[in-house]
């Protein structure tokens, strides 16, 4: 069924009755030619790149859940690509242009909303460091722009520009950057690989992997076991159990990282605003709530709910960037599990054992990621070479010393 | 989540540094390949359940500490200072 504002008021007409389920409930087959292990954003997006652009449509995605009932259902919904370093640079500038294609592409409203992200400095070594980002942003093709004061002030009346501890000094600007409606990213891509052929198999968990001769063969599940030539993990914060079972240890530690809601209030803020001091990042949805989050806890843990200390750093970090927030009342807050690696940066590569793949290591970035992800993950099951803008997202890089560390803080485990 | 120090008694986890897993303890040799090395500071078994990692006492006694904890429920199942297992300060 082809998605449109013409059916939207037909069926309002008729009862809505004539909708139908927006992907089909199959039974998983003997044999598939690729498994993907993981009915997240970056899974779902995997298989609808693999049918779309490689006609590989013989293939199944396994979620041992609900499709989406990770983080791609729960997260601070930020699209943008204003990334520095090669290697990250260009995959971020790939992603976000399809995410502007993307709506169109999935004939799906996934609520894409450019509505702008300004990430504040509050120094002279801050503003140099964003200078130059975009400086090197623009030079690729992509937009940032930086603000005075003057300018902040007029866009963003609410922020406390003279407090006495971080002044801020202006900030860079990427228009193109914004939101979206997390939940249809992951829908939108379900039905499309659905629509495709795409056999998407709900309350499946993978719970082992066949490794024959350093080649893979197949995986058990809980619904029996299924054959393929070619599987891929992508299971976010639970890939090292995932990778575990074809006896893997990856780079990857899971961490948790909260963000809050506040109740929905009328519109406030139009933009997302990243604080420069602290770890703090704001938008408003389209349902009113103030989304915000902070920094992971920096411990190890899949307890899907964090600690104290950090729901006071990112309140006063909320306090100090703009003091209206105190007026308002936080609805629910929520700790995610993130797949940290060392550096900070992503991993989209083949394994060791022949036919295994995996995609995994978002840190806290995936959702901007998600389009791209898979288009270079199917890009590379079906062709067996890295995407162009991926190939530096190796799972081996941190014992060749091809690091990609955005932030600059170096490669270890509790500094990203 | 309080971590339970064995020379300060229950504290906050605010007073801790959190280093990581166990993996740091077991050092390679200077000659050892890159392999080697690889393993004890990148590659994690990541467990969902009880993990070991070490913990440094930074605002208390400045302790290393070697915590046995779960990761699924934040509960500290055993402490101990890293200077006392056996075979330390060699």
């Amino acid at each position: 069924m082809r998605y449109s504002g013409l059916k939207v008021i037909t069926e309002g007409l008729f009862g809505n009755k004539g909708w139908t389920r927006a992907w089909r409930d199959p039974a998983p087959k003997a044999e598939y030619d690729a498994i993907i292990i993981g009915g997240g954003g970056h899974g779902l997006s995997t298989a609808y790149y693999l049918a779309k652009n490689h006609g590989m449509t013989n293939i199944a995605v396994l979620e041992k859940g609900y499709l989406g009932s990770g983080n791609i259902g729960r997260n601070t919904t930020i699209v943008r690509a204003n990334y520095f370093i090669p290697g990250n640079s260009e995959f971020y500038s790939h992603s976000l242009k399809l995410w502007e294609g993307l709506e169109l592409e999935l004939n799906y409203n996934v609520m894409h909303s450019q509505r702008g992200q300004v990430v504040l400095f509050h120094s002279d070594g801050q503003r140099d460091l964003q200078i130059r980002r975009a400086n090197a942003i623009v030079n690729q093709g992509d937009d940032a722009e930086i603000m005075t004061v003057d300018q902040l002030r007029a866009e963003f009346p609410y922020l406390d520009y003279e407090q006495t501890r971080f002044p801020i000094y202006g900030g860079m600007m990427q228009r193109r950057a914004g939101t979206a409606r997390h939940d249809a990213v992951a829908w939108g891509y379900a039905r499309g690989a659905d629509q495709r052929g795409v056999d998407l198999i709900q309350n499946c968990e993978v719970t082992g992997i066949d490794v024959e001769n350093g080649v893979v063969r197949g995986v058990q599940t809980t619904r029996g076991p299924i054959r393929a030539k070619k599987v891929a993990m992508i299971a976010a914060g639970r890939s090292g159990q995932v990778a575990a079972m074809a006896g893997m240890r990856i780079p990857v530690e899971s961490h948790i990282m909260q963000a809050f809601v506040t109740e929905g209030l009328k519109p406030v803020m139009d933009a997302v605003i990243s604080y420069g001091m602290g770890h703090f990042y704001i938008s408003q949805s389209d349902k009113g709530g103030l989304v915000f989050g902070g920094d992971i806890d920096m411990y190890a843990s899949y307890a899907a709910r964090g600690n104290l200390p950090m729901v006071e750093h990112v309140m006063e970090a909320g306090m100090t960037l703009m003091p209206m927030i105190g007026r308002a009342k936080v609805l629910r807050s929520w700790g995610g599990i993130m797949d940290m690696t060392p550096d900070g940066s992503p991993i989209i590569d083949k394994t060791p054992i022949e036919g295994l793949f995996i995609d995994a290591g978002w840190n806290y970035g995936g959702f901007k990621a998600v389009p791209a992800s898979g288009w270079c993950m199917a890009h590379l099951m079906a062709t067996g070479q890295s995407h162009e803008v991926a190939r530096r997202f190796r799972l081996d890089r941190f014992r060749t010393g091809q690091l990609l560390d955005e932030e600059g803080t170096g490669s270890q485990h509790n500094l990203h | 989540m309080r971590l339970i120090c064995p020379l300060c008694g229950p504290r906050d986890r605010r007073e801790f540094y959190y280093s990581g897993s166990e993996d740091y303890l077991n050092r390679p040799t200077p000659d050892a390949p890159a392999e080697a090395w690889d393993d004890m500071l990148h590659l994690r078994d990541n467990p969902a359940g009880v993990t070991r990692d070490l913990w440094y006492h930074e605002t208390g006694c400045g302790s290393w500490l070697l915590v046995t904890r779960s990761t699924t429920t934040h509960e500290i199942l055993a402490t101990e200072r890293v200077a006392d297992r056996k075979g330390a300060g060699a």
